[in-house]
């Protein structure tokens, strides 16, 4: 997000206030965790989804749009074209973000554009991202996988896993695959940690912003000049990429693929270690893998919430969402649906959960998909094989959670084991 | 059942190629859904249903036929 002038879309005509049939009093998004309950989505949202899975919202900058909890209803609209991504036409949905809607997206940020300008940013990079291209890494994500799991059992017993094993993983790939020299992880972690972090204040997170775009362009400017085999050589070379979109993209992808895959094996290792049949599963058959890593991302939805806003007046769910109005989609409680997904709240790494919304859905849905697959699905089960008796080294209350995150998961994983 | 695809709204987020990958696969250079069997035969068709589902820019439609129970 970028730290410019914001123009408000609303005008006369489109704002038109009081009219909805939605019964209830507006609601404020629900955020706060349950005690005692990591792996669940902040209280009250439950009881949102089975009463109002469509509701009046209030947001923090005053704001009246809507809340969607209800599996049908986020996916419908994430996959409706009449609602807008435009962070401009945005009002953000939790505290600390500006009065109005939101600055525009800076050049690159794809989940910041409506087709045909998105179109255009997919088109380029899709190829580089089919399930085919991310087998081919498998081999590549294993030998990486085994690498730091031989660190970790040298350096242990008694790590944490987040650094140890989490966080190296996803950054080693998505650099290999960039073109980004992990060396200079340095330059680039900090901002990138910054920029995904919901309470900083809106100069630091634009500091940030900067901080990785002028890494970024010192990079893109070395690949103009020889263009190596990777991705960003591949666009440096073949693509009709300015120099800034392709700063912009770079930085995207960067920051994209180093805390999200990150998070999942950190915070899906923590849910399977209180859950030890589950892990045990998972450790007797490697066949589940692909299973278990869709269950959890359905169970988990580290990626929680999205926001989109109606272009025109939309009817939905027998309700009204008139032109202008935000629209703040639950990812975490659509997953959590009762109506899509038998015993929600239980972790079944044999159910079927195909269908899930953790990747998101419509135009938008992760790019980086078959990438962060293809790491969990190796990542996952080779942790447990290494150490059969992983166990976390504090009690579960003690691990600190990324409340204040986009991306949910937990800062820090203290683990150990029995030495062999 | 006729398998029919529009890669002019394709994104190629894959999960056709993931899903039922004897039926459609993703072309080298833009990641776009390829249809390698337009009339896949009955093992297959539970997991084009489910592919058609998935599609994020739902570009897949299905043609039942009478001898198949609809999905
Ligand atoms: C398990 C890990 C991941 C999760 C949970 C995740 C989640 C998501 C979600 C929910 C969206 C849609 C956002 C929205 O519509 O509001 C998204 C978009 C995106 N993701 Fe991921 N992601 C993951 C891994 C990755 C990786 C490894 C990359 C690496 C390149 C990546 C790149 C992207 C990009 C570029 C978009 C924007 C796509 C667009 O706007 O067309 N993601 N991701
Ligand atoms: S699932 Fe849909 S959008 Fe994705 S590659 Fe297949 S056809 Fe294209």
């Amino acid at each position: 997000m970028q730290n410019v002038p914001s123009t408000r879309p609303e005008n006369a005509e489109t704002v038109k206030t009081g009219e909805t049939t939605e019964p209830g009093a507006p609601v404020t998004l629900p955020t706060q965790r349950a005690a005692g309950c990591p792996f669940d989505p902040p209280a009250g949202l439950a009881e949102l989804r089975e009463e109002r899975p469509l509701a009046r919202m209030t947001y923090p900058d005053g704001h009246v749009g809507w809340l969607a909890t209800g599996h049908s209803t986020v996916r419908a609209i994430m996959g409706d074209s009449r609602f807008s991504s435009r962070y401009e036409l945005l009002h953000y949905p939790f505290p600390g973000g500006p009065e109005g809607p939101l600055p525009s997206a800076p050049v690159g940020d794809m989940t910041g554009m409506d087709a045909p300008e998105h179109t255009r940013f997919r088109r380029i990079l899709t190829g580089k991202f089919t399930v085919r291209r991310m087998r081919q890494l498998s081999d590549r994500v294993a030998e990486i996988t085994e690498e730091r799991l031989d660190a970790m059992e040298r350096g242990g017993p008694g790590v944490d896993l987040v650094e140890a094993f989490a966080r190296p993983l996803p950054a080693l790939m998505i650099c290999e695959l960039l073109g980004v020299p992990y060396a200079d992880r340095e330059r680039f972690q900090g901002h990138a940690h910054t920029i995904m972090s919901m309470d900083v204040t809106p100069e630091d997170r634009y500091a940030a912003f900067v901080g990785l775009q002028e890494y970024m362009a010192e990079l893109v400017a070395a690949k103009r000049a020889a263009p190596s085999d990777d991705l960003l050589g591949d666009l440096a070379r073949d693509s009709d990429l300015t120099d800034e979109e392709l700063v912009g993209i770079g930085g995207f992808l960067l920051a994209a693929g180093l805390d999200t895959t990150a998070n999942m094996i950190a915070h899906g290792t923590f849910a399977l270690l209180t859950e030890p049949a589950q892990a045990d599963a998972l450790r007797a058959d490697p066949d589940l893998a692909p299973q278990a890593v869709e269950e959890l991302m359905r169970y988990l939805t580290i990626a929680h919430t999205s926001v989109k806003s109606a272009l025109v007046d939309v009817e939905l769910d027998g309700l009204l969402v008139r032109a202008g109005e935000s629209v703040t989609l639950s990812l975490e409680a659509a997953n959590r649906d009762p109506e899509r997904f038998p015993d929600p709240d239980v972790l079944d790494l044999h159910r079927k959960a195909t269908g899930h919304l953790g990747f998101g859905h419509g135009i938008h849905q992760c790019l980086g998909q078959q990438l962060a697959r293809v790491e969990l699905t190796v990542a996952l089960p080779a942790l447990l094989r290494r150490f059969p008796t992983l166990r976390l080294d504090v009690p579960a209350e003690e691990v600190p959670l990324r409340t204040d995150m986009s991306i949910y998961g937990v800062h820090r994983l203290p683990v150990t084991w029995d030495e062999a | 059942m006729d398998v029919r695809v529009d890669r002019d709204r394709c994104l190629g987020a894959g999960m056709c190629a993931l899903t039922a990958p004897r039926v459609f696969d993703q072309d080298e250079e833009e990641g776009l859904v390829v249809l390698l069997d337009a009339r896949p035969p009955e093992e297959r068709r539970a997991a084009v249903r489910v592919a058609a589902g998935v599609c994020p820019a739902s570009v897949i439609t299905l043609t039942e036929h009478g001898s198949s129970p609809a999905a």
